[in-house]
């Protein structure tokens, strides 16, 4: 397995430098069609009428310029006045950490986008504008109380020959198919607390070996992602997948193994260091959990994982100072009860939504609301969708998956190459590889080797949303303003703070110089409007939420 | 792809619990009962991107300096006069059908499908014939640049992969240690802020580098790092500028500590890209001489490049191309990857010698073990003596220990060994490296040295 992988992706760098040689058309994936600016006018009154733009309005304040227009009887006979670029976006200063409450501020598109940028996979277009205009409340609600199953809205996913992946046999399928979800799925808040699931019960494939327990265990937290945290917590220890990570299989009466019961404790429940608990208490719960097996099946690999009484430790435990013949269910249950859990699970959850910690009324304020239903999820996670720190506090850095599948929304672009798993694994992040059971470490996702990754996930998203650069078919006479708006359009105008937008305009002012050749100037202004894209796309705006 | 023809499941499991053990950390899967843990677990592994190597590197080591200042020990470090490339024909490779005893009835009789059906004249010993894939290693042979090793071993062979090539790596035969002894080598002889006096091509650090303290490194590709778009193209500036403008962004205010790591990256990732000329396009002087499309002839290629600029280098370590675990369909398994494993390595002699720096450097192949001489059908299963090579061109070119012959195998039907993996050590840090061996390997006192393998 190892071995496969490692001449799997010899060979796909073999790939990439040929490909970097050949400007490949673009394959069939649907254009990205539907701008989010302006937004289209209402129909006209009294057919038929022409639609007279008279001027540009950015007054709203989001990062959009819509047209000022009536409607006429006859054909315009003026063009309209150039559009002008949006007015950049600083954010507000940071706030330090506010009380306990509701966000109370504006509700419009560029607060709606840091709110599906960090609790989904970023906006597709228009979509963020969209979101907005439901009010903080049902935007949050739209995401946390999805009804039904989730919808893939799109084409399935297929590797570049067409045939479509195999998430179970092929190297880095599995990474395709959970992207796939993150970039299709109608119930993003889902995938993403799938995605934090992941991270924080951390299992790899590395170990377990088997890409259907990995998916299954995947799909235990889509299924449990809002629910209660104990029946969860339950549901992971028995995992086959998390079984296996963490040797559950192997702790029995008489050979205990203390690896689940150690990480239940210091990463899955409680803490390191804080006093939870003992060397004593990760010796008992142990014992508490003895007693699953699994058989090895030649060509099956894992199966038939159960509980075996016989290999349960049945004799009194105590733990947290508590004795009793516990069961595995009481050893979940001891470590969601002890004091010290709500606090941890509230501050965990509150760092994979805002990077600041929360101040100690907030903490109480969440805690209590954790244990007063029942260690539901749900209310918790609302709540901290609503805080004033989400939208007041500083931003976040995007993980790498979360970046890539943001590119690939705002363009509307679908898998159709297994190249995408690769360059996520550069970018930082191959999903069920976490490096250790702690997970990604998610102040280090940016380094001069990541940042390349970015790039690269960023050049191949534009592979299919690159201005033909040879086939004479560019505006030879598009002026330095406009490219830059046309660039942005792409990307479904991302926010951008005013000195990157600065430069950025810069750029496109300085990008080459007067006085080309007829077929440069075409040739060159379509090399600039590929780097515009590139440039905004891998600028620090888009790599933050 | 290398271990495709596979059917040992221990080998498998062992190669997975490696490369888990490497990267956990933290959170370590359960080794198996009896299973060494590979020298140098738990080191750890920071990235940074040299500039002054111009190379992305993973460093390892016990150290805990500032990556920053790994910049200057490169920069600053002494080129050193003697190179060692350690060169894994990782599964076992099978001695007897590299080197076969074509004269020998016996070897037919073990071999009825397997035996070669011709060879190439082998010059010390008129019964050996090298396999025709390794005619490139049998031409510089002849101008006694290789050392053949035709059954080195050790006593009491040990027949799984995972103990055996630890042994290898450690340079003892007992499990236990955690260093290697190239990585003991380094820490007598290298310094505490140059990480490429010790690297491996590859992925991961070889457990042979693993050092007390002092750093080394891997490096995935010495061509890696390149950033491009769709604004290429070689007559216009705009991705010239563009690159400048990225770099730009990097410059700005920040208003938030994510802000300044985005920044940060971003700035230094231009920084990197722009100082990475060196190997970015490097060339080969003997370019069409690798093997195309082979990890082994990018690293052998690219290590070239990485000394012929001067790069403080003392030890390389990577894998032969493919796996030579050839429990089944041998034939071919073996004839294609021993070939362009040789074929590379006669590239990299070449290329050192087009640069002028054939004298510093040498090259140890090896294996864990060879093969079992009666085969099993299709392949062979796990032996007891196999094969090395020196290569230089300060190769002493004379056979060391000679072919046991198959009269007389070893209680397990092994091939006897002739000569001690132990000694091969020792005699490359004296006489090639210039070190006692004394500190480095555990009983070197007590152990032959082979004063014919150096000249």
């Amino acid at each position: 397995m190892a071995i496969a992988q490692a001449s799997k992706k010899h060979k796909h760098k073999k790939r990439r430098k040929k490909r970097k040689k050949k400007h490949r058309s673009p394959v069939a994936t649907p254009p990205a069609s539907t701008p989010a600016a302006p937004p289209p006018p209402p129909p006209p009154p009294d057919p038929p009428r022409y639609l007279h733009v008279t001027g540009w309005d950015d007054s709203a304040g989001d990062g959009l310029v819509r047209p000022v227009y009536e409607w006429v009887d006859s054909p315009p006979t003026d063009t309209p006045p150039p559009r002008p670029l949006p007015k950049p976006q600083d954010p507000p200063a940071p706030k330090a950490a506010q009380p306990f409450g509701v966000y109370s501020g504006p509700f419009g598109r560029v607060q709606a986008k840091r709110l599906l940028d960090r609790a989904g996979f970023g906006p597709k277009p228009g979509q963020a504008l969209d979101l907005s205009k439901k009010g903080l409340r049902a935007a949050v609600y739209s995401l946390t109380r999805p009804s039904g199953s989730a919808n893939l809205v799109g084409p399935a996913p297929v590797d570049e020959d067409g045939l479509p992946i195999a998430p179970l046999d092929a190297w880095g399928h599995d990474h395709l198919w959970w992207l796939d979800r993150m970039i299709r799925s109608d119930q993003q808040l889902v995938e993403r607390m799938a995605l934090v699931l992941h991270d924080w019960f951390a299992t790899s494939n590395d170990k377990v070996d088997k890409a259907q327990l990995m998916i299954n265990q995947s799909n235990l937290f889509r299924l449990s992602c809002f629910g209660s945290f104990r029946t969860l917590l339950e549901n992971v220890t028995k995992d086959p997948a998390m079984l296996l990570w963490l040797d559950g299989v192997e702790n029995t009466r008489n050979h205990p193994n203390e690896n689940y019961a150690r990480e239940v404790q210091e990463l899955f429940t409680l803490g390191a260091d804080r006093g939870a608990y003992t060397e004593d208490d990760v010796r008992e719960l142990a014992r508490c959990f003895t007693g699953w097996d699994y058989d090895w099946d030649d060509n099956l690999g894992p199966v038939n994982f159960r509980y075996v009484d016989s290999r349960h430790d049945n004799k009194n435990k105590t733990v947290y100072g508590q004795t009793g013949n516990w069961t595995w269910q009481d050893g979940c249950r001891l470590c969601v009860e002890n004091p010290m859990h709500a606090s941890f699970f509230v501050k965990k959850l509150w760092s994979y939504f805002i990077p600041q910690a929360p101040s100690a009324d907030t903490v109480s304020a969440l805690t209590s609301l954790y244990t007063s239903n029942s260690y539901a999820i749900r209310p918790v996670l609302e709540a901290i969708l609503m805080h004033p720190d989400f939208y007041e506090g500083p931003a976040m850095v995007k993980p790498p998956v979360v970046f890539l599948a943001s590119l690939m929304r705002a363009t509307r672009t679908f898998i159709t190459d297994e190249k995408w798993y690769w360059l996520s694994r550069d970018a930082g992040q191959m999903l069920f590889y976490p490096p250790n059971v702690s997970g990604w470490d998610d102040n280090r996702w940016l380094d001069t080797n990541t940042m390349r990754g970015r790039w690269l996930c960023t050049t191949e998203v534009l592979d299919y949303h690159h201005a033909e650069v040879w086939d004479e078919s560019y505006d030879p006479a598009e002026q330095p303003e406009p490219a830059v708006d046309k660039a942005l359009e792409v990307w479904d105008y991302p926010p951008l703070r005013k000195e990157q937008q600065d430069e950025v305009v810069r750029f496109s002012n300085d990008a080459f110089p007067g006085g080309l050749a007829n077929w440069q100037k075409i040739a060159y202004r379509a090399l600039r409007q590929n780097a515009l894209r590139q440039l905004i796309a891998v600028g620090p705006d888009m790599n933050l939420a | 792809m290398a271990h495709d023809h596979c059917h040992c499941r221990d080998y498998t499991r062992s190669e997975l619990i490696r490369r888990a053990a490497a990267q956990a950390g933290q959170g370590l899967p359960a080794i198996e009962n009896g299973m060494p843990l590979p020298a140098g677990t738990g080191l750890s592994r920071r990235s940074f991107l040299s500039r002054s190597a111009g190379l992305a590197l993973a460093v390892y080591g016990a150290t805990r300096i500032p990556l920053a200042a790994f910049e200057a020990g490169i920069a600053h470090a002494a080129t050193p006069p003697k190179v060692l490339v350690s060169i894994f024909f990782d599964g076992g490779i099978d001695a007897l059908n590299v080197l076969a005893p074509l004269n020998d009835s016996r070897y037919h009789d073990l071999r009825p499908t397997l035996a070669l059906p011709s060879g190439l004249g082998f010059s010390e010993d008129p019964d050996l014939f090298w396999h025709p894939s390794a005619a490139s290693l049998r031409t510089l042979h002849g101008e006694d640049k290789v050392s053949v090793f035709p059954a080195i071993g050790y006593t009491s062979p040990n027949h799984s992969h995972f103990t055996s090539r630890h042994y290898y790596e450690i340079g003892e035969v007992q499990v236990g240690a955690n260093t290697g002894w190239l990585g003991r080598y380094i820490e007598e002889v290298g310094s505490d802020d140059n990480p490429l006096q010790g690297i491996s091509l590859g992925n991961e650090l070889s457990p042979m580098l693993a050092t007390p303290s002092r750093p080394v490194a891997a490096i995935e590709s010495v061509t890696d790092y390149d950033l491009w778009s769709w604004a290429d193209h070689e007559d216009a500036p705009v991705q010239a500028n563009m690159f400048s403008s990225f770099g730009n962004l990097g410059n700005l205010p920040s208003d938030s500590p994510a802000m300044t790591q985005a920044r940060r990256a971003i700035g230094q990732t231009e920084q990197v890209r722009e100082q990475l000329g060196a190997f970015s396009d490097y060339t080969s002087p003997v370019a069409n001489l690798y093997p195309k499309n082979t990890g082994l002839s990018d690293q052998l290629s690219g290590l070239a490049a990485m000394l012929g600029v001067g790069l403080p280098v003392q030890v390389a370590t990577m894998s032969a191309v493919g796996g030579y675990d050839t429990h089944e369909d041998e034939a071919n398994t073996l004839t294609s990857n021993l070939k362009r494993t040789c074929d590379a390595v006669f590239a990299f002699q070449r290329d050192l010698e087009a640069r002028g720096l054939a004298d510093r450097v040498l090259i140890e192949m090896w294996s864990e073990f060879g093969r079992r001489p009666e085969e099993n059908g299709g392949g062979t299963d796990h032996g007891a003596a196999g094969l090395a090579f020196v290569v230089g061109q300060h190769a002493g070119g004379t056979m060391i220990g000679g072919f046991p012959g198959l009269a007389t195998l070893d209680e397990d039907d092994n091939l006897l060994h002739t000569s001690d993996f132990r000694s091969m050590y020792c005699t490359l840090l004296e006489n090639w490296l210039g070190v006692d061996a004394g500190p480095i390997i555990p009983g070197a006192d007590s152990l032959p040295r082979y004063p014919a393998l150096i000249d």
